[in-house]
């Protein structure tokens, strides 16, 4: 299987396959030799030389973080051949969902739809629990959509707006 | 003894206190609301009850409800943590009418210090120091002016009837004093109903030390050592220690010796805190008196060997004390953080949802008091606190070594945690040297901040990542856990269904 994988902004091609419960790697064309045992779901022990590391998968929504140890990477895997990177695995290269963390009152729209955000940049504020949370947009993109307007009230995954 | 006890709170509390239960051989009965269904302290208890909404109010706060449920299900005795109905005098006197025993002191005791003037002008009248200002509720603006001048700026005023730091103002100079009142007495109208208002002296970059005390009914009353709580964020406690840096023990028997008097002068029984601020030069002021057992209480228990809660059970029991003050001794040192379902990338803004995956940490010097669990959704309703993990050692620097290697072992996955906070917290100078006050994590969060070096940072760590992200794409959905399991399955990762909770626990044994 080959997957392409960003990391902190970086482009990584991946080759795996796996034989007799041994997998074969080939990191940017580069032969790593790694042993893996799933030890539950969403814990990896990998054994890199004598090197070990705990990696710990996380998804939420539609984000994809892993944990080297203590060290949380974003990462986004992409296999080349699926149509539309329609694999289990998120394709950031696709429209974004913002999503409301939490029922609450929308109070104030800080960007507007058509406008250009940047990953990070803050798109409207949500007020619950007397405090007011801003949802960030999760990409650098276009605010394709926007659902919703001030003074609306959202319940916890309600959708918005769209960035692309 | 008694045979059966209501515990009339939820989370890890209430999870502590059937604990203290069963080990002294004491049926427990659990009180949920409709979102706690699911809660570890329901499935801990031996009974529980269904008290109706999430809201506290017509939950964990409806004394009828708690008290209906205590006759129906015979509980003699009612523990009621700390927070909602803890130091309600309402509750304990109607659990005194119904005959129920309220496990914590009597209604008059809690009046006494509940009403934090009141409690000023006991402790005043004992002759005990307080921190300057007044001991009863400012009557005008003018009169706040003329005791402003007197003690000096920077005053603070305070509501009496509550803290959390609602009605509290921080005022530098006169010119500021008298929106400041009108800021205090409407905030404090709103929080507590009671627009009460007194003025104390601000001290400078203060120490927060309090005093555990325990009295039973017999008349006698001990102080088991102090903790430092001076790390405080907007007036909630984070992080907490026993003992403090800073008290030697002479200094801890003069506060000490100072504590037992207040809960005496209140006719306090079981367990309490007095609380006292602690200038520069070490010389500590009453500042208020906690009618309740507290979240912090672990650390007390570690270097002292005393199990509270088993003592307020005993006491409530009407035992005597089992030890004189003599055989109180502190012994090694013990740290606490809170963990809560906060972002600290957004302010701490609470943080409800799924908790996908937890890794707790355990070993040598590490105790966890706990209310979650892998596949528990956080609720939104009430105070996220999550779990209490505490490091012990022979020393400070063993405490702060253990539960630096537990933080690192503790990983939450689908919420977002401040387990980060404790992180820098622990390894941030002042901290290991011991130099602290309230106003410390205040100035550590204002520090720039490099997101990389919270942790020993491998250099391979990306490629690494990069790797077992591939496997665990290529493993498909034999790797995915109960996140994945929710994406699968069409719901966002925090609000899965049962549906998928029961579909990730079989696809669990059969991975097995």
């Amino acid at each position: 299987m080959t997957y392409d994988i960003t990391i902190d902004g970086k482009q990584y091609r991946l080759e795996l396959s796996r034989a007799d419960g041994r997998w074969s790697c080939r990191l940017e064309g580069r032969e790593v030799e790694v042993d893996a045992v799933l030890a539950r779901p969403d814990v990896l022990s990998l054994r890199i030389g004598n090197r070990a590391y705990e990696v710990k998968c996380e998804r939420v929504a539609s984000d994809l973080h892993l944990w080297v140890g203590s060290e949380r990477f974003a990462v986004e895997v992409r296999d080349p051949r699926s149509f539309r990177g329609r694999a289990r695995i998120v394709d950031d290269h696709g429209p974004r969902k913002l999503i409301a963390p939490m029922p609450g009152k929308v109070v104030r729209m800080l960007a507007s739809q058509g406008s250009e955000v940047e990953a990070g940049a803050g798109v409207l504020v949500v007020e619950a629990m007397k405090m007011q949370n801003e949802i960030k947009s999760p990409k650098k993109g276009t605010i394709q959509r926007i659902l919703v307007s001030e003074g609306v009230a959202v319940n916890a995954g309600d959708v918005l707006a769209i960035v692309e | 003894m008694f045979k059966k006890i209501l515990i009339a709170n939820r989370g890890e509390i209430a999870v502590r206190v059937i604990r203290a239960c069963h080990e002294m051989g004491i049926a427990a009965v659990a009180v949920y609301s409709d979102v706690d269904r699911a809660s570890l302290h329901v499935r801990k208890a031996d009974e529980a009850y269904p008290i109706g909404a999430p809201p506290a109010s017509e939950s964990y706060l409806n004394i009828a409800k708690i008290l209906d449920v205590a006759k129906r299900s015979g509980a003699e005795a009612i523990h009621p943590g700390y927070g909602f109905l803890s130091e309600n005098a309402k509750f304990a006197r109607a659990c005194a009418e119904a005959r129920i025993k309220f496990i914590g002191p009597t209604a008059q005791a809690m009046n006494a210090m509940g009403s934090k003037t009141q409690a000023r002008q006991a402790v005043e009248r004992a002759g005990l120091p307080i921190v300057p200002g007044t001991a009863r509720g400012l009557e005008s603006f003018e009169q706040a002016e003329q005791v402003a001048a007197r003690i000096g700026y920077p005053v603070m005023l305070k509501a009496a009837a509550g803290g959390g730091g609602k009605g509290m103002r921080l005022v530098h100079g006169p010119q500021d004093l008298k929106s400041a009142l009108e800021g205090a007495r409407s905030e404090a109208e709103r929080s507590f109903g009671d627009s009460e208002v007194y003025i104390e002296k601000a001290i400078v970059n203060p120490r927060h030390i309090e005093m555990q005390i325990l009295a039973d009914e017999h008349g006698n009353t001990a102080y088991l050592g102090e903790r430092e709580c001076s790390l405080q964020r907007r007036h909630q406690k984070v992080v907490e220690e026993a003992p403090s840096p800073v008290v030697d023990p002479d200094m801890r028997r003069r506060m000490g010796e100072v504590a037992v008097r207040v809960a005496q002068a209140a006719g306090y029984t079981n367990a309490g805190t007095v609380e006292f601020l602690v200038d520069q030069q070490k010389n500590f002021y009453f500042l208020e008196m906690n009618t309740r057992l507290q979240v912090e209480h672990p650390v007390t228990e570690l270097v002292t060997g005393l199990d509270l809660v088993h003592l307020q059970i005993r006491i409530a029991a009407g035992e005597r004390l089992p030890f004189a003050q003599n055989d109180v001794n502190i012994r090694g040192h013990a740290i606490e953080c809170r963990i809560y379902a906060e972002d600290p990338d957004n302010n701490y803004f609470p943080s409800p949802g799924r908790i996908t995956l937890l890794l707790a940490p355990s070993g040598p010097g590490i105790r966890r008091d706990s209310g979650m669990y892998e596949g528990w959704t956080v609720p939104m309703e009430y105070d996220p606190l999550l779990a209490k993990l505490i490091g012990y050692g022979t020393d400070r620097e063993q405490a702060i070594s253990r539960l630096t290697r537990a933080l690192s072992e503790y990983f939450v996955g689908g919420i977002k945690t401040n387990i980060s906070l404790f992180r820098r917290v622990l390894r941030h100078p002042d901290f290991r040297a011991a130099k602290l006050d309230t106003g410390f994590l205040d100035r550590l969060l204002k520090e720039k901040r490099d997101e990389r070096s919270d942790f020993r940072s491998d250099p391979n760590a990306g490629e690494v990542a990069v790797i077992a992200a591939g496997m665990f794409a290529a493993l498909g959905a034999a790797a995915a856990g109960a996140g994945e399991r929710a994406l699968l399955n069409g719901s966002p990762g925090g609000n899965s269904k049962a549906a998928s909770n029961w579909k990730s626990a079989a696809h669990r044994e059969a991975l097995r």
